[in-house]
């Protein structure tokens, strides 16, 4: 073996050193990926808040205290507890005299609806694009490079608006849209990561022994870039829930009464100079989502690829 | 060098023209064009007049080849809405969408940057994290609720700034932070990540033995390095930030053509919304490639092949 | 005989650790005269980098450097802030490094990169550099200097750019050049070329030369002074014939026997190795380092281990035996 030069060459020898000495006591890799999973702030942090919001979602009919759609005129824009308002509305009401808290439990199953829809359709069509172009390489890696090029050249949220408009914003459209829109990261993290693995000499030996091609890319590419995948589902969910709130924001995503927190935002807007909590609630709950599933990525990545943190 | 810029020129135009086409189609998603200009009054002679008169009757083929060589002369036909020329509607609104976007690429260059390259000369310093947590922020805003509530608090409760409009630079600040803080955190962390790799590398550790000091090294011999993967993504920030300045317009009522396209979005105008979704597309091209060009241009490896 | 242009007493480098401090290098001593070539050899790990990365200062922070004495051609080192190491890096002192591939700037020509170190430890303007460093060019036998000047590194051959790096560490005239490896990276066919152009430039001019390797091979044709480095210690210095006539330490008896040798290591004998592992040196480290691997071992390799000196001089080495051999036991024919 060459000497290597490097001082982080060096600890890694006195490292393995040390390792060979008391392998028999050490700890087992299952352990060291425990140990870096609990020692991760942000992941835990992520998966925390990821998890409460989920059983929110799922538990929304039990735990709202009032109908999101149920209108009460003469209760227009309580404000919340903390500025005043009563324990009856927690979050005081909007300008409808909807129940603030209530619509913001069931906008938590609209998010999640949506980001984890999006980012599985986006997934399944990067994916098989992304892993057929590393593969495949050749043609199919040029053809698939140049639809990346395009989507990514179409702005998002216009091409989005605009599609919404013609076909109307129910729920199944928007998650269709950006289903069909948010591929493109998927399409070339798979690609770049499909060519790093291909050229190993495992897929060589599957490749030699005769597998088949569908059984080489389940079986042994597949299970090497399982984990870039997973990040990059969290981020896309990430970007759709953001889109979809960005959408209904503008009038063109998901239709009122839906209480999505894009459009509370949006419908809070118009009170903004008298009662600026209308707008500020339902962003930070989309601001706190969203920073769970980033964390939880950014976490993931760091967890399964210890190499890659600085 | 010359044989890499044809060939990306080459995949720029095949792009173009295939962002062209998908355009172009929207406007048959949307049902029976003539039946949209007509208006709501008109008869099914009208309608049927109408459909003649524009030539939606020929095959689709022919009609796209129409539209485009129109549109690559400047004519993007007329606005259902307006009743005036789609490209005078557009050319009118475009200055203000691009001084916008400078503003914002600009803003985020000049905090993305320095913030990264410090980060990196000092990795877990109280810098790196203060650097990270702006990005970890960044990434989970949405931007529409992050102009509110500057709106709220510089606007509405401290009266400092104006909450929209164009008319001085002042105007100007909020839009730009805001569309700015979008494109910050991807380009601070790829400096932050291409400055540690340099910052290994070897050839960092020869300039060191040669004897030259840290401002040097740093500067001359790695940011130079560093700096080549981010001035593709800048470029590539800018198109997606011209795409995306919709939100920020409506926020801010800036009635650039952000602002135009969602408005033209809600009145079905479809030619315009047709001309705008081709126009940002052109712009991403068009800096992805002078991107590309640039990055040939500091990159020897590509420069010198 | 005149100062030593390097001299080395007790220099010590230690790497805090989250299992405790490290201690890399301890205790290393020589002395290198002007126009000498000294040869560190060892195997992987064992210190050699290291401590010629702390003679020019261009260890991480990280790493903390202790020595007795550290005095380089009048300048006392372990005193130099700094700005005084910068002007001698470059300058007084050059490097060379393993990995020609890497060590060069991609973003520069060669002929900036070349004329840097002139640049910025001489006052000479670019017309002055740039034909010192067609002289150079010239001198590592690249041809058509010229030209390559304004060439990148992506565009020359691994033993091409170690030519590069050769000049470039020549560009100031320095009294010292540590190379580290030179050749560890290139080509088999290449490897001799370029040895044999450092040793000739070297002695032509007259530069002292640390050179660093795991190739006792290289060192018999090219080291007046070899120093024997394991785990962080030298074990055995002293001229090059005397070391490979006579060597005194198990370790360096050991490595010797490694490396076959024409004529006389007969054909499908087997060669010698060492077993066993490098000792952890987090903590303390007492006792002699190679006690674990060495076939000599005793009770009293665990305690102070002397410096010893060899019956015919300028020959030293770090055992308790006073002849490196356990006391009866015959050396086998």
């Amino acid at each position: 073996m060459p000497g290597s030069i490097r001082v982080f060459g060096w600890l890694e020898m006195a490292r393995t050193a040390d390792t060979l000495l008391e392998d028999i006591q050490g700890p087992t890799p299952g352990q060291m990926l425990r140990k870096r999973i609990f020692g991760h702030q942000g992941l835990l942090f992520g998966v925390a808040v990821l998890g409460l919001l989920l059983l929110v979602a799922i538990f929304a009919p039990l735990l709202a205290p009032h109908d999101p759609y149920a209108q009460d005129l003469l209760a227009r824009m309580q404000p919340p507890v903390f500025l005043g308002g009563s324990w009856e509305h927690p979050l005081g009401t909007d300008h409808l005299g909807r129940d603030y808290l209530s619509r913001l439990i069931y906008g938590a199953r609209i998010s999640l609806l949506i980001g984890g829809f999006a980012a599985l359709i986006s997934g399944l069509i990067g994916t098989a694009m992304g892993v057929a172009a590393g593969y495949f390489g050749g043609r199919v890696d040029m053809a698939v490079t140049f639809l990346i090029n395009v989507r990514l050249a179409m702005p998002v949220v216009l091409v989005a608006l605009a599609i919404v408009a013609v076909f109307g914003g129910s729920l199944q459209v928007v998650i269709l849209v950006l289903g069909f829109l948010l591929w493109d990261r998927f399409a070339v993290v798979m690609r770049s990561s499909t060519l790093q693995v291909r050229s190993r000499e495992y897929v060589t030996a599957a490749q030699a022994i005769g597998c088949s091609t569908s059984r080489v890319i389940l079986s042994e590419i597949m299970p090497n870039i399982v984990n870039n995948l997973i990040v990059v589902v969290t981020l896309e969910m990430a970007h759709a829930i953001l889109l979809e709130a960005a959408l209904s924001f503008l009038g063109l995503g998901v239709q009122p009464p839906t209480p999505s927190w894009g459009l509370m935002v949006s419908e809070g807007k118009q009170m903004m100079l008298f009662e600026p909590w209308l707008v500020a609630i339902p962003g930070i709950t989309l601001f706190v989502l969203v920073l769970a599933i980033n964390l939880l990525g950014d976490g993931l990545r760091d967890v399964t690829a210890p190499e890659n943190r600085s | 060098m010359l044989n890499f810029i044809l060939k990306r020129l080459g995949l720029a135009v095949l792009v173009a023209l295939t962002v062209s086409a998908i355009s172009f189609s929207l406007l048959f998603m949307a049902g029976d064009p003539a039946a949209a200009l007509a208006g709501e009054q008109a008869t099914d002679v009208d309608i049927e007049a109408i459909r003649r008169l524009y030539g939606f009757d020929r095959p689709m083929i022919v009609q796209y080849w129409e539209w485009l060589s129109r549109a690559l002369q400047g004519d993007f036909g007329e606005s259902y809405y307006f009743r005036l020329p789609v490209s005078d509607l557009i050319m009118e609104r475009l200055s203000i969408t691009m001084t916008l976007g400078v503003c914002g690429i600009s803003f985020a260059l000049l905090t993305a940057v320095p913030l990264g390259v410090v980060a990196a000369i000092r990795p877990n310093s109280l810098i790196d994290r203060f650097a990270l947590f702006l990005s970890v922020m960044g990434q989970a805003m949405p931007s529409f609720w992050f102009g509110l509530m500057m709106i709220v608090v510089f606007s509405i409760q401290l009266n400092w700034l104006p909450p929209s409009g164009t008319k001085t630079w002042v105007h100007f600040i909020m839009p730009t932070i805001v569309l700015g803080y979008y494109a910050m955190p991807a380009i601070m962390r790829l400096t932050r990540a291409g400055m540690l790799d340099v910052l290994g590398s070897d050839y960092i550790r020869t300039a060191r033995a040669k004897g030259a000091g840290e401002g040097r090294v740093l500067f001359k011999h790695a940011l130079r390095n560093a700096i080549i993967p981010v001035v593709s993504l800048a470029a590539v920030q800018m198109g997606f930030m011209l795409g995306g300045s919709i939100v920020v317009e409506s926020i801010f009522a800036l009635h650039g053509a952000g602002y135009l396209a969602w408005e033209s979005i809600g009145r079905n105008d479809l030619p315009t919304v047709q001309a705008l979704i081709l126009i940002f597309s052109m712009f991403y091209i068009v800096f992805t490639f002078l991107s590309d060009v640039l990055n040939a241009w500091l990159d020897p490896r590509i420069r010198v092949a | 005989m005149s100062e030593p242009v390097l001299s080395v007493r007790n220099l010590r480098l230690d790497i805090p650790t989250g299992a405790g401090t490290l201690h890399a290098v301890r205790g290393i001593d020589f002395d290198l005269e002007r126009g000498e070539t000294l040869c560190i050899v060892g195997e992987s790990g064992s210190g050699k980098s290291l401590t010629s990365l702390a003679i020019m200062d261009l260890l991480s922070k990280r790493i903390e450097r202790k020595a007795d004495k550290l005095v380089f051609d009048g300048t006392d080192l372990t005193k130099a802030g700094a700005k005084k190491m910068r002007a001698l890096r470059g300058d007084r002192m050059a490097m060379i490094f393993q990995e020609p591939m890497t060590s060069l700037n991609p973003a520069y020509t060669i002929g900036d990169q070349l004329m840097e170190a002139l640049l910025l430890h001489r006052k000479v303007g670019k017309a002055e550099a740039r034909r010192r460093a067609v002289e150079l060019l010239e001198k590592v036998g690249i041809t058509g200097a010229e030209r390559r000047l304004s060439q990148y590194p992506h565009q020359l051959s691994g033993g091409l750019r170690q030519r590069v790096m050769i000049a470039m560490a020549l560009m100031c005239e320095p009294e010292l050049i540590i190379a580290d490896e030179p050749t560890t990276a290139l080509d088999v066919t290449i490897q001799a070329q370029i040895l044999r152009l450092l040793v000739d430039l070297t002695r032509e001019m007259n530069v002292a030369m640390i050179l660093i390797t795991h190739d006792l091979g290289v060192v018999a044709r090219v080291a007046d002074k070899v120093a024997v480095m394991y785990a962080g210690e030298l074990v055995e210095t002293g001229t090059a014939k005397k070391v490979f006539d006579a060597p005194m330490h198990p370790y360096t008896r050991g490595l010797l026997r490694c490396i076959p040798v024409p004529g006389k290591t007969e054909r499908g004998s087997e060669l010698g190795s060492i077993p066993g592992i490098v000792p952890s040196l987090v903590g303390k480290v007492s006792g002699c380092v190679f006690r674990t691997r060495c076939e000599e071992a005793t009770e009293a390799c665990r305690g102070e281990i002397p410096y010893r000196e060899s019956a015919e001089g300028r020959h030293n080495f770090r055992c308790v035996h006073e002849t490196g051999r356990r006391a009866g036991v015959e050396e086998p024919a």
